[in-house]
């Protein structure tokens, strides 16, 4: 019953993502995506890491959607038509690289397979202290903010970072840039922080 | 933006829920799914919501940018903060145990404390992304 749900989810991603590839209206392109990410979201539900399905949700299908279609309202909702030659030499790249990839993954262990090697490095020791350490229910929090909290740390951080990247590029509207004519007409920058 | 009775008058309805939602991702994510960066995403889409229901102005009426500013640098200190406290408390960097008498419930206070920077600098940081891309350009986003 849960493999018929992986397939049905996982052709509806396919179909959607040639879809998004197709479309030149930007605007059904965005919507697209945010059910793509919706698709997902349930996809990892179902794979029983709600934590990230949560994640990927108010992420991918929320606020990713949102800033999307704010960046669409500053430029157009249509992709201009760039007329391209077939490129031949860069298809035979995409082929050899794609089929590298699915040769590889015949390495890989099972999905869910309890002897893979990610779940018997750390993870052993980390499910087996867990209640004597933190004593948290939930252990993907757990490792998140306790065993992993210089990482987790480094992640805000980032965001942090990415926050005031965007102020800087964009403008917090605090810092004014006066432009002060000469007698000559000419302009010149006289940049002051208020 | 005067029309849209309907859409206005759900998400009057739906925002206070939302937030509600959010703080109970952020201080039940010990015993459920979610934590600090889920409930500052929710928080953060409550604020955006609020903006494209109400306009730019008026959201900014309500959490003004310079306290998002000030939230999205607090959320990464107080996460240090407990680094340094737990420093402070003679143990290692992080390490939530020494920061109680008991090195559970240490940890407890520990990852309550990391989990509200995370949630604070997360939401501020995404109601900030969307002032500033809704900022330019039209003012009636």
């Amino acid at each position: 019953m849960i493999d018929v749900i992986h397939i049905v989810l996982f052709t509806f991603l396919a179909v959607i993502a040639i879809a998004i590839i197709r479309l030149r209206d930007l605007f059904a392109a965005v919507m697209l995506m945010g059910i793509f990410s919706l698709l997902s979201a349930s996809l990892f539900t179902v794979m029983d890491a709600v934590d990230v399905a949560f994640t990927e949700a108010a992420v991918g299908a929320g606020i990713s959607t949102i800033l999307m279609l704010a960046t669409l309202s500053l430029t157009t909702s249509k992709e201009s038509r760039l007329y391209q030659r077939p490129q031949p030499l860069a298809l035979i790249a995409v082929l050899l690289t794609g089929a590298a990839l699915v040769y590889a993954t015949f390495d890989m262990p099972r999905y869910g397979d309890p002897a893979a090697p990610i779940h018997h490095h750390v993870a052993d020791d980390y499910i087996e202290r867990i209640d004597d350490d933190i004593g948290v229910p939930n252990m993907v929090t757990a490792i998140l903010a306790s065993y992993r909290g210089y990482d987790t740390w480094g992640e805000t951080t980032v965001i942090f970072t990415a926050g005031v990247g965007v102020m800087l590029l964009l403008g917090g509207g605090r810092t004014v840039y006066r432009i002060r004519r000469r007698k000559d007409g000419r302009s010149e920058d006289g940049g002051s922080a208020s | 933006m005067i029309r849209h009775v309907i859409l206005r008058v759900l998400s009057k309805l739906l925002i206070p829920l939302i937030m509600l939602f959010a703080l109970y991702v952020q201080f039940h994510g010990d015993y459920g799914p979610g934590g600090g960066f889920q409930a500052g995403v929710i928080f953060g889409a409550a604020i955006i919501l609020y903006a494209l229901m109400f306009g730019l102005e008026a959201a900014k009426r309500a959490f003004p940018p310079r306290v998002l500013e000030f939230l999205m640098a607090f959320g990464v200190l107080l996460y240090g903060g407990v680094g340094v406290a737990a420093i402070l408390e003679g143990g290692n960097f992080l390490d939530y145990s020494v920061l109680s008498h008991d090195p559970v419930h240490g940890q407890h206070l520990g990852i309550l404390f990391v989990e509200l920077g995370v949630g604070i600098t997360v939401a501020s940081v995404m109601a900030t992304l969307f002032f500033l891309f809704a900022g330019r350009g039209r003012a009636d986003v």
